[in-house]
């Protein structure tokens, strides 16, 4: 009886070793923590996670710069519109690999659907921040507002960071060792990847969808009836940059990780670049068709409209043609230059979209507060942190071994 | 590679296309054909006495109003506290006129669209209203307000979306609004919106030149149940000019009807595009599992 018990706690240790401790001991372990990067998140996370209670306990009023003129702020604006955008490179991956059988992107797929689900359940805490009864939020299940855009996003994200969460299953169930699961789990992974399309596809337009009832409101070089249909093209952008830009920091970062494992990145960045150059150029023509057909060429000589030309010539054409000419001359640099421009135009769009360019008449300008930076910023940390942690633990950027030569 | 993700963007286009064009065509659906009450305001007839802000905070249990009418020397809009305002503009011969504001109750309301959760919805009765129970504070129904109606009580861990409820509670007891019943000078007309239309139409073709020939919320919005009729425009008082004839749900319909076209068309589509990818790749293909990592 005591022996078995004995058993069991070395068992237990050995698990704890083995997947949580990275093979050493608690105080070794605790010692290995002891870096600058982790000094400077648990600096952010001590000053942000209070202010994210203290906003529940003092209301939005107290801690963000929120008005009646500006219902939505940064935590709609950044943390929702673009965490989700740039969760992208999920389904895009997914379907690339899954679906059209594109195997050599197979490495990418997996950091690439941890991003998304990270990105997804910080975009569901953002939320929740945002929300002004967020134990209400139930009440979408029970309501159907089915005339609401948001209704049809809410819906999607709920089923859509499930499916993710399912789909992320594989790795964990690698790490913990469950084969029978895992086989399980394996088989579902197309049929995941097709929900995985289905609704990001939906989503993804339907944060478009929803400022399609402000036609008063937002700006009209941003307001166009296909918004939604812009929302969606502009997603996959973000998706295949967010990819091109995470591969480079993560072989960067984990370079332990990927030792012995001979992915020609290179190789894989360049089809990203050239299938980015073909998104892009398709996402600008059309943002071009929509200013004509909403008439707004009168609003590009004002302070708008150089908003606008920074948008969509700076940070849509020009990385166009980065990923262009470094896909054809396979200048990797460029085309990872270019995913980074991808990423940053994804954001200047959807703030544009939510905050600079909406109740662009109003008077008074929303000026986001130093709280909502800083829990925007924390939710970033958080996420950040999280993805260290799994990939650190799990396969995600290498082959678990026992698993891979199960297949061969 | 690209052509895959080629056709992959020109069938979404395609399929986004034929669901906005389908949609289009299509009716809208609650903009005509409501004849629920509505108030007639004829500005020309206010004499900004603010007994409709008073009557209004006293239904509605909210804070009594200044007594001074210094405050409309500057422009007033809604609040959390406030349902509705009286604001005070001079006409260019230098007679004053007045307007009060409130939530306009919109035959096809943006705000009751625009929520999830059907926390603001249309009653069957015409009054557009609140359940606080429901709402989840999103706030996409103040962005959703053509005429900047529905305010937050930002100040509050649990906040309400306050705005104007037409007095429904009143009306379903038989009574008229608060304000209506109290207004002195006949400014405010309650009654059915089709007989007030006609009476607005009456009065401004009974007195040439004296009006502006417009009925402000006849189209507005796709119609709402209260109506103005100015001597001025109507801006001045502090509403908005903007506002689009086309109603406001109708503007989102087109994208709306999408998601049952991805829902039934996604599947067999790309489990058709799956088989095919895996036949293109041939002998490889059948040879590893699919998921096999070939490195
Ligand atoms: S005026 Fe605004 S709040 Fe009132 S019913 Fe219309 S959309 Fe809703
Ligand atoms: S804030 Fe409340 S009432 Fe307004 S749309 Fe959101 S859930 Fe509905
Ligand atoms: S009570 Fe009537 S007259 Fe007095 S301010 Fe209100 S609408 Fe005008």
């Amino acid at each position: 009886m005591a022996s078995v018990q004995a058993g069991a706690v070395t068992a237990q240790q050995s698990f704890v070793r083995e997947k949580i401790l990275l093979g050493m001991g608690w105080r070794e372990y605790a010692r290995s923590c002891c870096t600058k990067g982790n000094a400077i998140a648990a600096a952010i996370l001590v000053v942000g996670l209070p202010i994210f209670v203290y906003r529940f306990i003092a209301g939005l009023g107290a801690t963000t710069a929120l008005s009646q003129t500006a219902p939505w702020g940064l935590w709609i604006g950044f943390d929702m519109m673009t965490g989700i955008a740039l969760a992208a490179g999920g389904f895009t991956i997914g379907a690339t690999v899954q679906i059209f059988g594109l195997e050599e992107y197979h490495p990418i797929e997996r950091p690439a659907i941890l991003t998304a689900f990270l990105g997804y359940v910080m975009a569901v805490i953002g939320l929740l921040a945002d929300l002004g009864r967020p134990w209400n939020i139930v009440m979408a299940m029970f309501n159907f507002g089915t005339a609401s855009a948001l209704f049809e996003v809410a819906w999607c994200v709920m089923c859509y960071t499930t499916v993710l969460l399912l789909e992320f299953t594989v790795p964990a169930f690698e790490w913990l060792g469950w084969r029978k699961l895992h086989a399980v789990m394996r088989k579902a992974l197309i049929g995941l990847t097709v929900l995985s399309v289905m609704f990001s596809t939906m989503h993804q337009s339907a944060l478009g969808s929803l400022f399609l009832l402000a036609p008063t409101k937002l700006h009209p070089l941003w307001y166009t009836p296909f918004i939604f249909v812009f929302f969606f093209i502009s997603a996959i952008i973000a998706g295949i940059s967010m990819v091109i830009v995470e591969s480079m920091l993560s072989h960067r970062a984990f370079h332990s990780q990927v030792a012995g494992n001979h992915v020609d990145m290179d190789k894989l960045t360049l089809g990203l670049g050239k299938a980015g150059a073909l998104v892009m150029f398709a996402y600008f023509f059309l943002k071009l068709q929509g200013v004509i057909d909403g008439h707004a060429w009168g609003y590009l000589p004002t302070a708008y409209g150089a908003l606008f030309l920074v948008e969509t010539v700076g940070f849509v054409l020009v990385p166009a043609f980065l990923f262009a000419y470094g896909a054809r001359n396979a200048k990797v640099k460029l085309v990872r230059a270019a995913g980074v421009m991808g990423v940053l135009g994804v954001i200047l769009n959807r703030l544009n979209v939510s905050i600079v360019a909406f109740n662009w008449n109003q008077p008074v300008r929303y000026v986001p507060s130093a709280s909502e930076v800083i829990v925007s910023i924390t939710l970033v940390t958080i996420g950040v942190l999280a993805f260290r942690w799994i990939v650190n633990r799990m396969p995600i950027l290498r082959e678990d071994p026992r698993f891979a030569a199960g297949h061969h | 590679m690209s052509i895959g993700r080629r056709e992959f963007i020109k069938i979404a286009a395609v399929t986004a296309g034929a669901a906005g064009a389908g949609s289009a065509s299509a009716a809208t659906p609650h903009a005509e054909g409501t004849d629920g009450p509505g108030v007639l305001v004829d500005t020309t007839l206010c004499v900004g006495c603010r007994a409709c802000e008073a009557a209004c905070a006293e239904k509605n249990e909210l804070p009594t109003p200044p007594e001074s009418d210094d405050v409309m020397l500057q422009r007033r809009d809604t609040a959390p506290q406030v349902f509705t305002v009286v604001n005070r503009a001079e006409k260019d011969d230098g007679t004053v006129r007045f307007a009060k504001k409130q939530c306009m109750h919109c035959l096809a309301p943006g705000c009751a669209s625009a929520c999830p959760v059907r926390a603001m919805d249309k009653s069957p009765e015409g009054p557009v209203v609140y359940d606080p129970s429901k709402c989840m504070g999103c706030r996409y129904c103040m962005v959703a307000c053509p005429f900047d109606v529905p305010k937050y009580e930002y100040d509050s861990w649990k906040p309400r979306v306050r705005k104007c409820s037409f007095c429904a509670d009143r009306q379903a007891k038989g009574l008229k609004p608060a304000c209506t019943e109290v207004c002195p000078s006949g400014a405010l007309t309650f009654g059915r919106r089709s007989e007030l239309l006609e009476l607005a139409k009456t009065r401004i073709y009974t007195n040439p030149g004296k009006y502006v020939p417009h009925v402000y919320g006849e189209h507005e919005a796709g119609g709402t149940s209260w109506l103005y009729i100015t001597d001025l425009d109507l801006e001045k008082l502090a509403f908005r000019a903007d506002v689009p004839e086309k109603d406001i749900p109708s503007h989102v319909s087109g994208a709306l009807s999408a998601p049952p076209f991805v829902m039934t068309l996604w599947p067999p589509l790309l489990m058709g595009l799956y088989v095919f990818s895996r036949r293109k790749n041939g002998a490889e293909g059948e040879e590893h599992g699919k998921e096999d990592h070939h490195g």
